[in-house]
């Protein structure tokens, strides 16, 4: 286990506080560890949440209320309805609504001393130095590997502190990375999984709460190393399990072979994340090429089936799940993990086509490029999965 | 030497829901082949093609990375608790 590592205030204190200030954060100011300096540096502090999601929501709502000086938010994204079950800075008139510019108004009734700065955009690798850079302190609460990838090269190239957080259903993991005081992101995972290998909060759901229970750590860090107390979880990986109520902290080390904070770096630059991280791999993308129908040629398809004019199976490969909430008629589940395991391939008809679909596209992609080594050439999937089915074809199913 | 295995959400479906498993091992080498022995096809998640431990999940003898240990050939004491922990990205 390496030495808890004691870490100076990240902010210096701002010169006063005023009256109203001074009653509103009482609760604090009486902490001695907190206390009239501590606040004064809240006050100074400068905060950025990149995601106003699921940890984003209530990293925002805390920071906010502790007396942060100022809040920059980046988000591209709209409030979703399916948002709502754990992105609690948003409520249902926000539906629609840019997700930066809902969170900033929930802010301003949560604290109006608050300075919140809005980016309305996408993080990449063209804006992300000029926006870190006006800040102490960035808190992660991203959704995909590649912009956590983008994030902690950004902040280790910049030399900035950051909290990380991440999440997928029942299971919740906290770090603080700064490469100039300890190990970064890759020194923990040094590379992402490859596409297809570990789904998504949108592919395998999560836990509402769980949300709160790591965005809550993401503050607690961020205030402690705001203001200079305590001994941050840098070189600490938190690990939360919802279902056993369970906090673990394992030590994360520096890692002197790192790509980019290691003794002989190989990444000195931003580099290209999406390629880096994959939307889908090599081989589905391979695979899907010449191979995939939209959601309006299955529907016709599927017509011509029922004629007897066309013949082919169509197979939904997400999980049982996923197909209580909606399906395309006509279809039968066999989920992606048992085209991967080579199960079932043998409950495939060898006489006639199959079509498969999933959620969006990529769970298809990857059991095409199964199907089609295992010699089933005119094998297709569909574009854009159930979810264009639902928009374009039957809007009267819930999608998710 | 029975040691436990924590199983992390993303790799129940292997273990049948089960959260904690025990399996036998000296070495950790020793503990995933164990553990595949029961719950086919788990190892795979965990080690690649070539034998080595996955770059995105991190396994840990206690709260020690075994890559910063000896690897697959880290020691597994009697009631050592091994943690299997994946990257996830979700926020």
């Amino acid at each position: 286990m390496s030495p808890d590592v004691s870490l100076p205030p990240l902010v210096e204190p701002y010169p006063e506080l005023t009256v109203d200030e001074v009653r509103r954060y009482s609760r604090h100011l009486i902490i001695p560890d907190v206390g009239m300096t501590g606040q004064k540096r809240l006050k100074n502090s400068k905060v950025l949440v990149i995601g106003a999601g699921g940890l984003g929501s209530p990293a925002l709502l805390y920071l906010a209320a502790a007396g942060v000086g100022t809040l920059g938010i980046i988000d591209f994204d709209e409030v979703d309805e399916s948002n709502l079950q754990r992105q609690i800075i948003h409520g249902q008139s926000d539906i629609g609504k840019s997700k930066a510019q809902s969170a900033k108004e929930s802010i301003a009734e949560a604290n109006p001393f608050v300075d919140v700065v809005v980016h309305d955009e996408r993080l990449d690798n063209d804006n992300v130095m000029q926006i870190f850079a006006d800040y102490d302190l960035i808190v992660d609460g991203t959704d995909n590997f590649a912009t956590r990838y983008l994030v902690n090269d950004a902040a280790v190239l910049l030399g900035k502190p950051y909290v990380w957080g991440s999440i997928y259903r029942f299971d919740g993991q906290a770090s603080v990375f700064w490469a100039e005081h300890g190990p970064c992101y890759r020194c923990l995972y040094p590379e992402p999984p490859p596409p297809g290998m570990v789904p998504s909060c949108a592919e395998g759901g999560v836990l509402g709460v769980l949300c709160a229970s790591i965005g809550a750590v993401q503050v607690n860090e961020a205030i402690k190393l705001l203001t200079g107390i305590g001994e941050p979880l840098l070189g600490k990986l938190l690990v939360y399990d919802a279902l056993e109520l369970e906090y673990r902290k394992l030590s994360v080390r520096k890692d002197p072979n790192c790509a980019i904070c290691g003794e002989n770096p190989t990444v000195t630059e931003l580099i290209d994340y999406e390629t880096f991280c994959g939307a889908v791999s090599d081989e589905a993308a391979e695979a899907a090429v010449d191979s995939t129908i939209s959601v309006r040629q299955l529907e016709s398809w599927l017509d011509e089936r029922d004629r007897g004019e066309r013949d082919f199976v169509l197979v939904d490969v997400r999980e049982p799940n996923e197909r209580e909430i909606n399906e395309i008629p006509g279809s039968l589940l066999i989920p992606k993990g048992e085209f991967l395991s080579g199960e079932a391939l043998a409950q495939l008809p060898s006489d006639k086509s199959a079509v498969f679909y999933c959620k969006s596209g990529t769970r298809s992609a990857e059991v095409l490029a199964v199907v089609k080594g295992a010699g089933y050439a005119d094998a297709v999937h569909v574009g854009g999965g159930v979810s264009a089915w639902v928009s374009q074809i039957d809007p009267k199913q819930p999608s998710y | 030497m029975s040691v436990s295995v924590r199983v992390p959400t993303i790799l129940r479906t292997y273990t049948k829901g089960e959260s904690e498993v025990s399996v036998d091992g000296a070495t950790l080498s020793e503990v995933l082949d164990s553990l595949d022995a029961s719950f086919p096809g788990i190892k795979g998640r965990i080690v690649d093609e070539q034998g080595e431990l996955r770059r995105f999940v991190n396994v840990y003898v206690g709260s020690e990375d075994v890559r910063f240990a000896e690897g697959l050939g880290t020691a597994t004491a009697d009631g050592a608790q091994i943690s299997v922990i994946p990257a996830v990205a979700g926020g």
